[in-house]
């Protein structure tokens, strides 16, 4: 058992077609780049985790297909997927690896070229053959469920989901690996076409090419590595649910139970004070709000206020999403994985512009499949 | 590496076609089989890792449906994650987490139904879309490739591949799991008709369906609710280069996970020092093959299970080599062999064993 | 001659899948088997009642999650039900199952049918003008030539 930090992170340029590179080469850039910062070869690492979703590209085995670019010929190779959280299991996956001790230097990485194929079309291959998909639409089409059963519950408006969907664009502008870096107004988003009441053109992440690669190590190298590593304080997730007529729509249960189970393991009582940073896997608008409920920072149906307030834009006492989030940045399977590149350069204080002030402890999660979440805590000082 | 042991084992009958049950149904199957082996019950397992494919299951994120099956939404739910390739890997990561300090037991199951898709064409789609997928190529039209070079590199041919296979049908007909249970003679093997030269039909291992399921638990926990542990002494896993770029006829990836493995556990005479080797050999000439870079020369203690030539799910036969390995570590194999305390387990993903894992064994 | 090592966007070739595709036979299993031939040869609805909890699994699985207990009671549930909640998918996107763009708009609906714990979807007949809200009570029209699958429903529309 031993303590594990990041300690290097590489992002490619993201953005929506990378017709440029196959998928190898972008996960080659992703790679060479997070070796550069941590100023490492691929002949320290010793061993190799990637993921992303199948159906996307179409290839079968893409641990070993790309394996010329990621590294991991004649290296332990592992393929993580879990749908949307893929990004967020892989760096659970790098976090437990490394704290075993059964590796020291681990590479983790995460990509997507969504350019390739019919997201929506792909997405509705995840669900159910015989029971979920004749209706189906994709991802949207579930949060959109989401969205109208939360609305009505506590009578949130599309004006508050837009307000969130304002400071996430606002901070992307400072994000130089944001897909989209255009400000947007309240009026634009609430003007944005129709897709699937009451989800507007928008109010959804974007489909993105990139590929994310984070370095991963333990006690024995991480301070030798990097002077500042992110150390990885815990790591919870819930997938419960096999049919989407199963969950419950409020809270979102998976992201309330695996945020108290962390928090609970590492004495959290009131997250809003106790953490000074968050990158969330909120696809779209409303989960802006509501999802943060369900993290313990407001209370029922009073999301919206905490977001209204500022107290979660840039310069807020807990900044979300400082990256853009996920309605600026989505290449799916590293779209989990960005946000714990991104919470640990926030700690190291290496995030440029949209760098926070005196980051000691940041939380990052993940969301995908039939409403699950996955949670990540990190902190400045190495854990006792 | 602080012990961990597996301390409890459940496999489904593999078979042809199990139409009548959902992988879900299967995933059930083995895992409550393994809790039973354990004398455990599900409230005792406090993080699950699956193993299976989408491409395989014919959806995305087809861990999904077997969630509630293996237990992840029991009671406040636990964590979970999944790994896509062969089962022994998912175990390798089900280690890690228990290594990690941050649980006690892994259960780890994984799943295939052969009999849902055309496994000529999910075979196919493991090759590069661009370069080499209009070729035709699949598992095992590349294992042809290989079985050429690696008899032309070693001087043998069909009826050295024939011995093998008759070794593993006499004893899959008598393990109750095995999918094919009618042995073989070697003339039967000689005149089996040509599928891809120089493979033929017996060289190949059947596509079943099936599903296996292991749990893993810290040494406190094992010694405190284990009658018979298995300990997992070494462990090794690497993966090579894609097929036009190494040389068919070795694998250095398997050398490697071996070395690692041995290492571990203190093995520099793996034929003398290891009792018993359960390998996955999609193709009779693969046993010859990985046999060769594990450096172990008993052939006769290999396989007792059938091998993967009596039953073979994708995904879950690095799984079931481990389960019969534990099983002959514990005393209760179908074709128990005497004295065996150490054993090899060995895995394979990806085509012409791209990707390998070996674990070594303790009663 | 050198060439640069820059290509316009135009200068780049794609590679297309084509016609390619997996086809696959998914096994419905014993408990979905019995709810689509209930569904075909009666038009009922049935569900499975966990021994523990109670809840009443619509579409029936074998197992009830969070007991980990397997499921026998057969319960007929529906077929009224009522709109726990829906959405109008106006986008359009290409359905993976049949390779063509999806008609839309269509009403995209979760129903609680009654006597049922959890959700059943499926399309819902609207004026997409004029939706309905959640909470109404719907009802299902079913298809003359049923084959024991889910299509067999045509949608469900305000009671």
């Amino acid at each position: 058992m031993k303590r594990t930090a990041i300690v290097g992170v590489g992002q490619t340029d993201h953005t929506g077609n990378r017709f440029d590179v196959t998928g190898v080469e972008l996960i080659q850039e992703a790679v060479s780049r997070a070796l550069k910062d941590a100023e490492l070869t691929l002949d320290d690492i010793d061993g190799v985790v990637i993921g992303n979703m199948d159906h996307f590209e179409g290839i079968n085995g893409v641990e070993l297909w790309s394996i010329s670019g990621n590294g991991g010929i004649l290296k332990p190779t592992i393929k993580l997927t879990t749908g949307g959280t893929t990004g967020s299991t892989l760096a659970i996956g790098g976090y437990h690896l490394t704290a075993s001790g059964l590796f020291n230097k681990l590479l983790v990485i995460g990509w997507e070229k969504n350019s390739e194929s019919d997201t929506t079309g792909a997405i509705t291959t995840a669900f159910d053959p015989i029971w979920d998909r004749l209706v189906f639409a994709g991802a949207i089409s579930g949060l959109a469920v989401e969205a109208s059963a939360y609305m009505k519950k506590f009578g949130v408006t599309e004006k508050d989901a837009a307000r969130a969907v304002v400071r996430d664009r606002k901070h992307a502008v400072k994000n130089p690996h944001a897909h989209l870096r255009r400000e947007v107004t309240l009026d634009e988003v609430l003007r944005a076409p129709l897709l699937s009441d009451p989800i507007k053109a928008l109010d959804i992440c974007p489909r993105t090419d990139g590929a994310c690669a984070v370095i991963f190590a333990n006690e024995d190298y991480a301070e030798k590595i990097c002077p500042k590593p992110a150390w990885v304080l815990g790591t919870a997730n819930r997938h419960p649910y096999a049919y989407l007529g199963d969950v419950d729509w409020y809270p979102l249960k998976s992201l309330a139970l695996a945020s108290r189970e962390l928090y609970l393991k590492l004495g959290i009582k009131e997250p809003l004070k106790e953490i000074n940073l968050m990158e969330l896997y909120t696809p779209y608008s409303f989960a802006n709000l509501s999802w943060i409920e369900a993290l313990g920072l407001a209370k029922p149906g009073e999301g919206a206020k905490l977001i209204w307030d500022g107290v979660t834009d840039a310069g807020g006492s807990l900044p979300i999403n400082l990256s853009g989030g996920v309605l600026s940045t989505n290449p799916i399977g590293a779209t989990g994985l960005i946000r714990a590149a991104e919470c640990a350069q926030q700690i190291m204080g290496v995030a440029g512009e949209r760098q926070a002030e005196g980051v000691k402890k940041a939380l990052s999660t993940g969301f995908g499949g039939c409403f699950w979440s996955d949670i990540l805590i990190y902190g400045s000082e190495k854990p006792s | 590496m602080e012990p961990v042991a597996i301390i409890g084992v459940g496999q489904t009958a593999f078979g042809p076609n199990r139409k009548d049950r959902t992988y879900a149904d299967l995933v059930y199957e083995a895992t409550t089989a393994a809790l039973t082996d354990a004398g455990l019950s599900i409230a005792h397992i406090d993080n699950i890792v699956t193993a299976s494919n989408d491409f395989f299951d014919g959806r995305t994120i087809s861990s999904m449906a077997v969630g509630d099956a293996c237990g992840a939404a029991f009671g406040e739910g636990k964590s979970i994650s999944t790994v896509e390739g062969d089962g022994a890997f998912a175990a390798l990561y089900g280690l890690s987490r228990i290594l990690s300090g941050s649980y006690e037991t892994t259960l780890v199951v994984a799943h295939s139904k052969s009999s849902e898709g055309d496994l000529r064409l999910l075979t196919n789609v493991f090759f590069d879309p661009l370069t080499e997928r209009s070729l035709g190529l699949d598992w095992i039209s590349a294992a042809a490739l290989q079985a050429r070079v690696f008899f032309k590199e070693k001087n043998i041919g069909n009826i050295e591949c024939g011995n093998v296979i008759v070794k593993n049908r006499a004893y899959g007909a008598k393990n109750p799991k095995a999918h094919i249970k009618k042995p073989l003679t070697i003339d039967e093997a000689l005149r089996s008709p040509l599928v891809a030269a120089p493979l033929k039909e017996t060289d190949i291992c059947p596509s079943s369906d099936g599903a296996a399921a292991i749990i893993l638990a810290s040494e406190s926990f094992a010694k405190k609710k284990s009658e018979r542990p298995v300990w997992i002494r070494g462990m090794g896993l690497s993966a090579d280069a894609p097929l036009g770029e190494r040389n068919l006829a070795e694998s250095k990836a398997l050398r490697l996970a071996a070395g690692r493995a041995y290492q571990m556990a203190g093995i520099d005479n793996p034929s003398a020092q290891i009792d018993l080797v359960e390998l996955s050999e999609q193709f009779s000439y693969q046993e010859l093959l990985w046999l060769d870079e594990l450096n172990y020369r008993n052939s006769s203690r290999v396989n007792l299970s059938g091998g993967c030539l009596s039953a073979h799910a994708w995904i879950v036969s690095g799984l079931a080599r481990m389960i019969e390995a534990s099983l002959q570590l514990r005393g209760q194999a179908a074709n128990q062999a005497s004295s065996v305390r150490r054993a090899l387990a060995h895995g394979q993903y990806g085509l012409c064993g791209q990707s390998h894992s070996v674990w070594i064994l303790e009663s | 001659m050198v060439q640069k090592n820059r290509l316009k966007r135009s200068d780049f070739i794609f590679v297309e899948s084509g016609e390619a595709f997996q086809p696959f036979e998914y096994s419905v299993g014993m408990e979905g088997s019995r709810f689509f031939t209930e569904l075909r040869d009666r038009k009922k609805f049935f569900g499975l009642r966990c021994p523990s909890c109670r809840k009443v699994y619509v579409p029936p699985r074998k197992v009830c999650g969070p007991c980990f207990k397997t499921m026998d009671e057969w319960v007929e549930v529906g077929p009224m039900g009522t709109l726990s909640a829906f959405t109008i998918l106006r986008f359009p996107f290409i359905d993976p199952e049949t390779g063509e763009k999806k008609p839309v708009p269509y009403g995209y609906a979760f129903i609680l049918l009654d006597g049922a714990s959890t959700q059943f979807q499926h399309f819902l007949k609207v004026d997409p003008d004029w939706p309905p809200t959640i909470g109404i009570r719907v009802k299902p029209v079913f298809e003359e030539n049923r084959q024991g699958k889910l299509s067999d429903i045509r949608h469900f529309e305000a009671a």
